[in-house]
């Protein structure tokens, strides 16, 4: 494997990660949208408290996946700065209204109407921030963006506005709810897990729906990502086990393995983004630029790989802290005691002192439905 | 309007937004380390501050976060021409800043949700790797800046770079003098406004402990930082003079190479005429500060071909803008540390209070003064020397559409920001009120 070739498995990689964890952050805005019935307010606060220590490290992946793009193939960047200007453009709106939404709503200090009109916002745009995302990878993959001695020479709306497009950014849309259901159902207080338990259903049906929806227009749209799917050797394994993650989902939620569930989303989502990858076949703009033409400068590359390396190893303690701090088994059990507890404004920092604190869980046992 | 206006008018108002939430995440979570730090040795008020600042910071950190990610995609939306030269030649610094994003929204969280969840000694640690990653990403991001203002490390060949070095940015020869001076700028732009919101609140309730803390720290820290930034500042005009004859030329409104040349204070400098109007002129003044001898020979614009001149009113009138906030903040600065050396309790200067309170939004224009030298004062180069911003556009028609939503939403989200932290201001007073 060259160089090049480890880059884009590692944007791959990345790629999966902001899926995982980014894209899970956004699925929790699509699922504010859906809290309904007497424990709505306890679904948002929630999905609130499952993103609010987190969505800030997770959204630099993305950050990461454009660094790489632009370092290592920036031919492949320019061409897609240009062609896929207005879907970029499009999701870049909705990151900024989700991420500045989700803050005024946590942090503004407004009144419950306030409040509730910031949710409004930060759930639209995290519905239509994927949309936007999923076409961009669908325009990618579709070979309808072409370039010809460096120019782009299809368009402005070539390859993401297709049914393709519309199929692959439904799927994005539908694959983050469900992967924050799955988790939340998980992770949430027990008033509230069975009905996110329900959504990962419904949200898992959708997106084996979409998922055909997507192949079917694919192979209009996009005949030689389908063949090069085809064509590889892995294709059978990862269908069946994508088959078999969605079934255990299914199975699963809500159960009392709630792990496994979530296990199993992980693999589905990571089936989803393989075979994407196994599609693009080393490119980066199909068909006219791959790892071998998008403009690698060989020593960037080199000196890239060990930045990268040296970086993952300084950083995955501290992500692993976090996510230990706040979405191990103790962070759990407490945040289970303290949603019922806690009064719908607080935000986190204003919690009462240590002394009060011990208070809470007589009261939340008190005042629960 | 033209696309090629659009596109940069879209590229100044992103950075421009983008760089005042930049600025207090650098400096925020070293003012937070501070308060933190009087906290564990007891002081209550202190303790009290920290917590209060990060809920502010929270919004602030947010709204840095996702204009810093627009602006990542921007440089492929507007500049596709410019990434794909220099984005191997970029990309090395952008992917160390990216790590330093990680520690910084990593550590963030743990210490905006973490308070009760981590020990003590983790949760001040997390408030310093906050402060030092937000300080290295700023650097890195600077270095990027300096390598488009003095571009080092490859061969131009037929129309592409080669001999392309990754870590040429670090070796930029304006990279030492824009990190120190962005740097100290960052932390004496936030603390003025933090020293200038403080002394409102101080103004109107003297005997709050509390705002004094802040008011103090605040101090404190515009009073090592604003000095070094003058001192920094004459470094990075001898180094602009040397390596870019055409902004100083046009930051100083000098027309014709001379010795002897004088420093021109205020003015209007007329670019068709070629002369500068209504300045007040020292003899010698800018050779001394170029070149360190009132005798040397500064270059004017007359010795750069007229298409290769950078607007020079704007650069000029940007230029004397921060040069005045930067004087202007020395003085009230001077004026703090004579309070202190005569032990005047701060609360009681009801004059340097107001001076404060004026003088809180003068870092923060200065910044955005500056910037607009440096950018401005690059122009027509977008990589000085080597490419053309004209070449670099991308050649999507009807970028005033983009440039018309991004607008909007910027103004939106600077209100709405505004508001927020007024609330958090006024809120606090009103807390307080009722404790007494
Ligand atoms: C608090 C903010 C602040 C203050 C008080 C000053 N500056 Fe500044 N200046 C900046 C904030 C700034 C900046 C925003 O940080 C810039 C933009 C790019 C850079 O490297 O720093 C800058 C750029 C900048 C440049 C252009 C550097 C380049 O393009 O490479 C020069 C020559 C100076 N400054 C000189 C000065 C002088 C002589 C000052 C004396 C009063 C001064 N600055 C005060
Ligand atoms: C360190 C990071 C920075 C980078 C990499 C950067 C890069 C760029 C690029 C690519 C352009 C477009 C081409 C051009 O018109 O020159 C630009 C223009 C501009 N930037 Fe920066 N910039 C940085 C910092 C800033 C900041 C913080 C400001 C804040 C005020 C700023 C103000 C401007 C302005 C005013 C222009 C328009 C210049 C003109 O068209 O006359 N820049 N910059
Ligand atoms: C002098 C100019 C700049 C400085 C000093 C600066 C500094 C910073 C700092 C300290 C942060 C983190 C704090 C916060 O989130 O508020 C930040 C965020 C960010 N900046 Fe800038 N920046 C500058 C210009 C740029 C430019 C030109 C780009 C991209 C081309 C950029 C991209 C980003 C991104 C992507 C983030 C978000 C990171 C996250 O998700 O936490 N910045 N910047």
């Amino acid at each position: 494997m060259s160089d090049p070739h480890l880059v884009f498995v590692i944007m791959g990689l990345v790629l999966l990660a902001y899926a995982l964890t980014g894209g899970a952050d956004l699925g929790g805005g699509i699922l504010a949208l859906l809290a309904r019935g007497p424990h709505a307010e306890a679904e948002r606060r929630a999905i609130t408290r499952a993103i609010g220590p987190i969505w800030e490290a997770n959204h630099v992946w993305l950050i990461v996946l454009v660094v790489l793009m632009f370092t290592v193939f920036p031919r492949a960047f320019a061409a897609l700065g240009i062609a896929l200007h207005i879907p970029i453009t499009l999701a870049l709106v909705g990151l900024v209204l989700r991420g500045t939404a989700f803050v005024f709503g946590a942090y503004g200090l407004g009144d419950d109407g306030e409040r509730a009109r910031w949710v409004r916002v930060f759930a639209w745009a995290s519905a239509a921030t994927p949309l936007c995302l999923g076409s961009v990878l669908a325009a990618v993959a579709s070979g309808e963006v072409r370039v010809r001695d460096g120019e782009v020479v299809s368009g402005y709306l070539a390859g993401w506005s297709s049914p393709f497009g519309l199929a692959t950014g439904l799927l994005a849309v539908a694959t983050f709810a469900l992967t924050a259901a799955a988790y939340l159902s998980a992770d949430a207080g027990p008033e509230v897990r069975p009905r996110f338990a329900r959504h990962t259903r419904t949200a898992q049906a959708i997106v084996v729906t979409l998922a055909l929806a997507t192949g079917l227009a694919a192979r209009h749209d996009a005949p030689a990502f389908v063949a090069s799917m085809r064509a590889s050797p892995w294709m059978p394994a990862l269908l069946a086990s994508a088959a078999a993650a969605a079934l255990v989902v299914w199975l699963t939620a809500g159960r009392a393995r709630t792990h496994l569930t979530r296990a199993a989303v992980v693999l589905e989502v990571t089936c989803l983004v393989l075979g994407y990858g196994l599609g693009m076949d080393a490119h980066l703009l199909r068909p006219d630029l791959h790892v071998g033409n998008a403009g690698s400068h060989p020593r960037t590359v080199a000196a890239l790989v060990p930045v990268l390396a040296f970086g993952t190893v300084l950083l995955a303690p501290s992500l692993w802290y976090l996510l230990a701090v706040f979405r191990g088994e103790r962070a759990r059990r407490e945040a289970a005691a303290e949603a019922e507890a806690e009064a719908p404004r607080r935000t986190p920092d204003d919690r009462p002192g240590r002394e009060t604190c011990a208070a809470d869980p007589r009261d939340g046992r008190g005042s629960s439905h | 309007m033209p696309d090629l206006l659009a596109a940069r008018a879209q590229m100044a108002l992103s950075l421009a937004f983008h760089i005042l939430f930049a600025v207090a995440g650098m400096a925020m979570p070293v003012l937070m380390v501070l308060a933190e730090v009087r906290a564990r040795r007891g002081d209550a008020a202190s303790a009290e501050l920290a917590r209060r600042w990060a809920r502010g910071t929270a919004i602030l950190f947010a709204v840095g976060a996702v204009s810093g990610t627009v602006l990542s995609f921007e440089l492929g939306l507007l500049w596709p021409r410019f990434m794909a030269h220099a984005g191997p030649l970029v990309g090395v610094p952008f992917g160390l800043e990216g790590f330093a994003f990680f520690t910084e929204a990593i550590f963030l969280g743990i210490y905006l949700y973490g308070r009760e969840r981590v020990p003590p000694a983790m949760h001040l640690f997390s408030a310093v790797a906050v402060a030092v990653s937000g300080l290295t990403s700023g650097v890195f991001v600077v270095a990027v800046n300096a390598w488009m203002n003095t571009p080092v490390g490859f061969t131009l060949a037929d129309g592409g770079l080669v001999d392309v070095d990754p870590w040429a940015a670090f070796a930029a020869p304006a990279f030492p003098t824009q990190a120190i001076h962005t740097a100290l700028s960052a932390y004496g732009s936030i603390a003025f406004v933090v020293l200038g919101i403080h002394a409102l609140c101080l103004l109107r309730d003297p005997d709050s402990v509390l705002h004094h803390r802040a008011v103090q720290m605040a101090l404190g820290l515009a009073l090592v930082t604003t000095p070094l930034q003058i001192v920094s500042g004459d470094f990075a005009a001898k180094h602009v003079a040397a390596h870019q004859p055409a902004k100083l030329a046009a930051a100083e409104g000098l027309f014709t190479t001379q010795a002897r040349a004088p420093l021109c204070i205020g003015g209007v400098p007329d670019a068709d005429a070629r002369q500068m109007r209504w300045a007040f002129e020292i003899p010698g003044g800018l050779s001394f500060l170029a070149h360190g001898d009132v005798d040397a020979e500064v270059v004017g614009l007359d010795a750069i071909p007229r298409a290769d001149w950078p607007p020079v009113a704007v650069t000029h009138v940007a230029f004397q803008i921060m040069v005045a906030c930067g004087t202007a903040m020395l003085a009230l600065v001077v004026w703090g540390a004579w309070l202190r050396l005569r032990r005047r309790p701060l609360a009681r200067a009801r004059g340097f209070l107001r001076a404060a309170v004026l003088a809180a939004p003068l870092g923060l224009l200065a910044v955005e003064a500056g910037w607009t030298v440096t950018e401005v004062g690059r122009q027509p180069w977008i990589v000085h020397g080597f490419l053309r911003t004209a070449d670099a556009v991308t050649p999507m028609p009807k970028l005033a559409l983009p440039l018309a939503a991004f607008t909007s939403l910027y103004l939106l989200l600077g209100v709405v920001v505004v508001t927020m932290l007024r609330r958090h201001v006024f809120a606090t007073t009103r807390a307080e009120r009722v404790v007494e």
